[in-house]
């Protein structure tokens, strides 16, 4: 035990030291939620809103004023055909479409009733949803407006539109989605690294004559890199939590519980690739294309996997880090349980044991 | 004289499918002897090395090391024997002291006895300013006698020596060999490999290796006369122009 302890802490000096890489491991997730955060929460600002106004009456132009008149949005006006109006959205500059139908303002007075078409681009899931937010609020507030001195009052309903994504999926998800990617970046690039360049440098040749045991060498290596990512998981939820305002709902402990299970996941990936290669640029190389973007096109966390053709679907069943984003975000978001979550659970379970088994394996077969 | 010898090699052979790397290697080693293990690249050495040190499991034949059974007792051979090799192999970005308490400490000495050993082996080697440095700031040649000391540090009964000079300047590889004959006085053995006809003069017995058969195995003069050489030298070009293997 002293042994291991004594390998525990020259890999934390060697961590410590090394400033670019500490660098890069803290800073990484902080500057990733943080771009992600407020990429998707500020930049409703100034947003590009294109008009097109069949109505041209009194109650339009008024209305149109006010959305003018406020710092979100920049009106341009078109005279443009449903059709024209998707080519417009896919040039991408434009957030939202607002249109009036030609008898906007008849509608009104006679009706007392009215309707106005917001379409937007839910892509951007975020944004989308604050547009139309702060649209219906100006329209609402428009109404009142109007409505002050009437016994009947006028009703103005917009209708919404959210093009390319109509359940917008994906809000929210960047927050689990950044967590893999980081436990994926530290647990198996850092850990791969870390053991192929004893190999480099020549200093486990020296382990290995030393009566300090094999297994016992990679599992030292390997918990820095727990201990690190563990941080980095607390940082990550601190940050979502106080800076994005986005709560965990379900049990923290769960969620750490199932955390650890995912580094671990991710160590024996990181230990099989070490195992597997001689070089740190190689190790370094297998870990990114292998691993990060696997997890970047199949975790459900850029695209989502109900909209991929079947075979890749299938392929997305066997990245390890899909797994955890389902868990992160159906705890974090969801509030759920373990009831709730064991069948996941025990397939990341099931793939870290095969990991280690795996990579333990060939582990003693090259010592031979 | 049985407890004498420390390394008993007896037909030891290592096999890689049709290539036999080690053919067959018989030789005995005496406590607080300089054994020099020459051959070219690719003669065997590094593989009969590696078998001595329990990292390789030998084909066939027998060999104990500080009496322990290659075989079946690599725990208790490692604790035994010390080991440097080549490439340069402590830890650049550790200090010389982390270095030293990092090695006393896997190989389970006490704090108190990492502790004794750190502030003599500084004294010894002239380092005690450069302690808390890193190591990758020193200049190869303390390096090099950094990692002798560290590899010796457990008071192993043997020391393997993989080309333990290359690299090194004339005044640098001298003192080396004066660290070399101190460990050898205080008994610990020396199997030393090197490339260096000059170094290998300095060993008590040499042997060559040959396309994985030992060749020979005599001290510097008596191989000298029996190949009627002036140098080592001579002798090992004799002996190497004959092989079949290279690199």
């Amino acid at each position: 035990m002293k042994q291991f302890l004594a390998f525990v802490r020259k890999e934390f000096y060697h961590v410590l030291r090394d400033r670019r890489t500490l660098l890069i491991l803290f800073g990484m997730p902080i500057a990733q939620i943080l771009i992600f955060g407020f990429a998707l929460t500020n930049e409703v600002k100034d947003s590009e809103i294109l008009v097109v106004d069949y109505a041209r009456d009194n109650a339009s132009q008024e209305l149109l004023t006010k959305i003018g008149s406020s710092r979100y949005f920049n009106i341009r006006q078109a005279a443009l055909s449903h059709s024209e109006i998707l080519g417009a959205f896919k040039k991408g500059k434009i957030k939202a479409v607002v249109v009036f139908p030609a008898d906007f303002n008849e509608d009104l007075l006679h009706q007392n009733k009215a309707q106005i078409q917001i379409i937007t681009d839910a892509t951007d899931v975020n944004t989308a949803n604050m547009i139309t937010n702060y649209l219906s609020s100006i329209i609402v507030d428009y109404q009142n407006q109007i409505n002050q001195n009437l016994e009947i009052p006028y009703r103005i309903t917009p209708e919404v539109r959210m093009l390319y994504n109509p359940q917008l999926k994906g809000a929210h998800g960047f927050v689990p989605g950044v967590m893999a990617l980081v436990l994926l970046l530290v647990s198996v690039m850092m850990t791969a690294i870390s053991i192929v360049r004893e190999k480099e440098s020549g200093t486990m040749e020296i382990l290995l004559v030393s009566p300090f045991k094999p297994v016992l060498v990679i599992f030292a290596k390997a918990f820095p890199y727990l201990a690190l990512s563990l941080v980095n998981v607390t940082a990550i939820l601190l940050l979502s939590v106080f800076v994005l305002d986005l709560p965990v709902k379900g049990s923290v402990v769960l969620l750490f519980a199932e955390s650890t299970l995912f580094i671990i996941t991710c160590l024996a990936l990181g230990i099989f690739i070490s195992i597997k290669t001689d070089s740190q640029q190689i190790a370094m190389l297998i870990s990114l294309m292998g691993m990060l973007l696997p997890t970047m096109m199949f975790s459900g966390f850029l695209f989502p996997i109900e909209n991929m053709p079947i075979p890749l679907q299938i392929i997305s069943n066997i990245v390890p880090s899909k797994w955890f984003y389902i868990i992160v975000k159906s705890i974090m978001i969801k509030g759920l349980g373990i009831t709730a979550l064991w069948k996941e659970t025990l397939i990341l379970l099931g793939m870290t044991l095969f990991l280690l088994l795996v990579s333990l394996k060939s582990f003693k077969i090259r010592l031979q | 004289m049985q407890d004498d010898k420390v390394i008993v090699c007896e037909k030891l052979t290592k096999r890689f499918g049709d290539f036999i790397a080690t053919n067959e290697i018989t030789f005995d080693v005496h406590r607080g002897e300089i054994f020099g293990f020459l051959g070219a690249n690719g003669a065997g050495k590094t593989t009969a090395m590696r078998m001595l040190c329990g990292l390789s499991s030998p084909s066939s034949g027998k060999a104990t090391i500080a009496g322990y059974d290659v075989y079946t007792q690599t725990e208790q051979i490692k604790k035994n024997i010390g080991y440097m090799s080549q490439k340069f192999s402590l830890y650049e970005n550790l200090t010389v002291r982390e270095n030293i308490e990092f090695f006393g400490g896997i190989y389970g000495l006490s704090d108190e006895r990492i502790q004794s050993k750190t502030e003599e082996l500084l004294q010894r080697l002239g380092l005690k300013t450069e302690a808390n440095k890193l190591v990758g700031s020193l200049p190869l040649g303390w390096k090099q006698k950094l990692s002798f000391s560290v590899a010796v540090l457990h008071e192993p009964k043997i020391v393997f020596l993989d080309e333990p000079t290359g690299g090194v300047d004339p005044v640098t590889r001298r003192q080396f060999w004066d660290m070399i004959y101190q460990a050898a006085d205080s008994g610990i053995t020396v199997f030393v490999t090197t490339h260096y006809m000059d170094e290998a003069e300095y060993c008590n017995r040499i042997s060559i290796m040959v396309d994985g058969r030992m060749e020979v195995l005599d001290t510097p003069t008596n191989l000298k006369s029996s190949f009627r050489a002036r140098s080592m030298d001579e002798v090992f070009y004799q002996l190497a122009r004959g092989a079949k293997r290279g690199d």
